[in-house]
């Protein structure tokens, strides 16, 4: 049935601007603080008072639009959008109308067969978060002003998504971008980043657009993806029964999983924009463009190619190394700091940040950057490893202990003994003693019993405390197991 | 150019105030006075002008991105009807 159906989805994105101050005062954005304490009289919209934009959201936001391909507007303008609500205290939200700052853009998304899409983004515009209304309390609603006047970018996509899953793709493409630039932290569960749709089915063959629905509050990336599901399922669903889609915006409730119609303002969208006579217009220039193009990073994308053919490392290795930019700069500095560079040392790398580092930071939610584990000690661990100085068992250990005091691998290594033993002769003697020890256990390997090598290295490892090199422990074990004398 | 009993109660509502129906018609009106009389306007051909939203002909008005000074909680919620301190208080918006 859903076959026949196909999906249109656009994508507005509001991001959190990482600047210190706020877009039109100088009020500090800081997060966390006391309520109604980062405010002045121009983000409390007090009469008389005049706004002044803060230049480094203009240059965040032209950032932004040269990542995605955008034009960027030589002259752009401020506009007012008038609503009434209790946590926006001027009554309007500054915001862009005519002439956003960045338009006609677009990213590329990368879909399951491994083949690539683009999708358009319409424009990019500045404009200015409202406060916070808490409607805990019977009787009456309370309202923060610490948020008004934060600076945000909205990024409107073009209706270019054709699942739930593009839109995933998409929203986690504009997610990696911004962190990468630096310009927001991402974090859609603290609100930094939101993300609201537009959603419409239509029979696949069909040229016109159908009537859609916006789909608000869904609060992290699974949610996104499950709200756009149940949306299009109910939208599908009534077609079939005949029946038709009404115009409307829904908030999706995460709890029940049922994306909710919000009571119907049938003049909420009248917004009456106009140019803000506060704000003059921003001209941007070759020379700033130029200057800011100077400051973009190398962008995820290309990072990830890059990894594939500069290290060797499998795709998958290369896409969890470059979702977060901190995680890709701790591997590429670990790599740099290696004594022997190649191909399984790089995989090395990648094997203990994926496996090891990206365990530790999510279970505790730091930034790679926060732990004892420095570059230059895990490239002395790899390297400890791949010249066979210690075991890869042994390694895990010293690991742990770098973990919690941030000391150098070598001076773990030499403080507890724990140079791996490959001596062969010192090895040798001691396997004999355990054949001597065990000869019942000897008649039955030679009798067929192969897996009983394992007892072997076991013991062997006890005596040694680990520090037995398994290779050389195995061929001699086998070497004399199989001589029947 | 004139507008209607019907938009001047729209206009009302968005601004959230509420008139009776001799306010109304006054205001309706009077409306279409100001209309009419900002209606010369569109004599003068402006083909090619390019709208202007700013009289001051400047451009590029900025700060720096520097902490300044605010004002305290208390100051804040001083010209209020209504608080909670550490909140403003207002009428109850959604159910
Ligand atoms: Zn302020």
């Amino acid at each position: 049935m859903e076959l026949k159906y196909e999906t249109i989805i656009g994508l507005e994105v509001h991001c959190q601007l990482l600047t210190k101050t706020k877009a039109f005062c100088s009020c500090p954005t800081t997060f966390g603080s006391l309520p109604n304490s980062n405010v002045c009289p121009i983000c409390l919209g007090m009469p008389g008072v005049l706004p002044v934009l803060n230049k480094q959201i203009v240059d965040f936001t032209i950032l932004m639009g040269l990542a995605t391909n955008c034009t960027i507007s030589n002259k752009s303008i401020f506009a007012r959008k008038n609503y009434f609500y209790p946590d926006l205290p001027k009554g309007y939200q500054i915001s862009q109308f005519e002439n956003p700052i960045c338009s006609k853009g677009f990213i590329e998304i990368e879909l399951e067969n491994n083949s690539t899409k683009i999708i358009g983004i319409t424009r990019i515009h500045m404009e200015e978060d409202a406060g916070k209304s808490i409607h805990d309390l019977d009787i009456d609603t309370l309202v923060d002003v610490n948020r008004c006047g934060v600076p945000l970018i909205e990024i409107v996509s073009e209706p270019e998504m054709r699942s739930s899953k593009e839109a995933f793709k998409y929203l986690s493409a504009i997610k990696q971008i911004v962190t990468y630039l630096g310009i927001c932290d991402g974090n859609m569960e603290e609100g930094s980043l939101r993300c609201d749709a537009n959603v419409s089915v239509r029979k696949i063959g069909e040229n016109n657009f159908r009537t859609k629905t916006e789909v608000k509050n869904m609060n992290s990336f699974r949610n996104v993806e499950r709200a756009l599901e149940f949306e299009i399922e109910r939208q599908i669903n009534l077609y079939e029964k005949g029946e038709s889609v009404i115009h409307q915006t829904l908030l999706w409730d995460a709890n029940k999983n049922v994306a909710i119609p919000m009571r119907s303002k049938e003049d909420a969208h009248d917004y009456r924009y106009f140019p803000d006579p506060d704000l003059v217009k921003v001209e941007v220039d070759e020379k700033w463009i130029n200057e800011i193009k100077k400051t973009i990073p190398e962008l995820p994308s290309k990072k990830l190619k890059r990894f594939i053919t500069e290290f060797s490392l499998p795709k998958y290795d290369s896409e969890v190394l470059t979702t977060e930019r901190d995680v890709a700069e701790y591997f590429e500095e670990t790599i740099k700091n290696l004594n022997l560079k190649n191909p399984e040392t790089f995989k090395l790398a990648s094997n203990w940040i994926m496996t090891e580092l990206l365990r530790v930071i999510k279970e505790e939610k730091v930034s790679i950057r926060l732990l004892k584990v420095l570059p230059i000690n895990l490239a002395e661990l790899i390297d400890a490893i791949s010249n066979g100085k210690i075991s890869g068992k042994i390694a895990k250990d010293i690991f742990a202990e770098m973990l919690l005091r941030g000391e150098k691998p070598d001076v773990i290594i030499n403080k507890k003994g724990l140079i791996q033993l490959s001596d062969e002769s010192e090895i040798e003697k001691i396997i004999t003693k355990i054949l001597d020890e065990n000869p019942e256990v000897v008649v039955k390997f030679r009798e067929g019993k192969k897996q009983l090598i394992g007892f072997f290295v076991g013991e062997v490892m006890k005596l040694t405390s680990g520090k037995a090199n398994p290779k050389i422990v195995n061929q001699i074990l086998l070497k004399k197991l199989n001589n029947a004398n | 150019m004139s507008v209607t009993i019907k938009e001047v109660e729209h206009i009302a509502k968005l601004a959230k105030l509420s008139f009776n129906k001799d306010e109304m018609d006054l205001f309706t009106k009077q409306l279409n006075e100001i209309l009419n009389y900002v209606e010369k306007l569109n004599k003068l051909d402006t083909t090619n002008v390019e709208p202007l939203s700013q009289v001051i002909e400047l451009a590029n008005v900025f700060r720096g991105d520097t902490v300044g000074k605010t004002i305290s909680t208390k100051e804040a919620l001083k010209n209020s009807p209504s608080q909670m301190e550490p909140y403003f208080k207002v009428p109850k918006v959604i159910n």
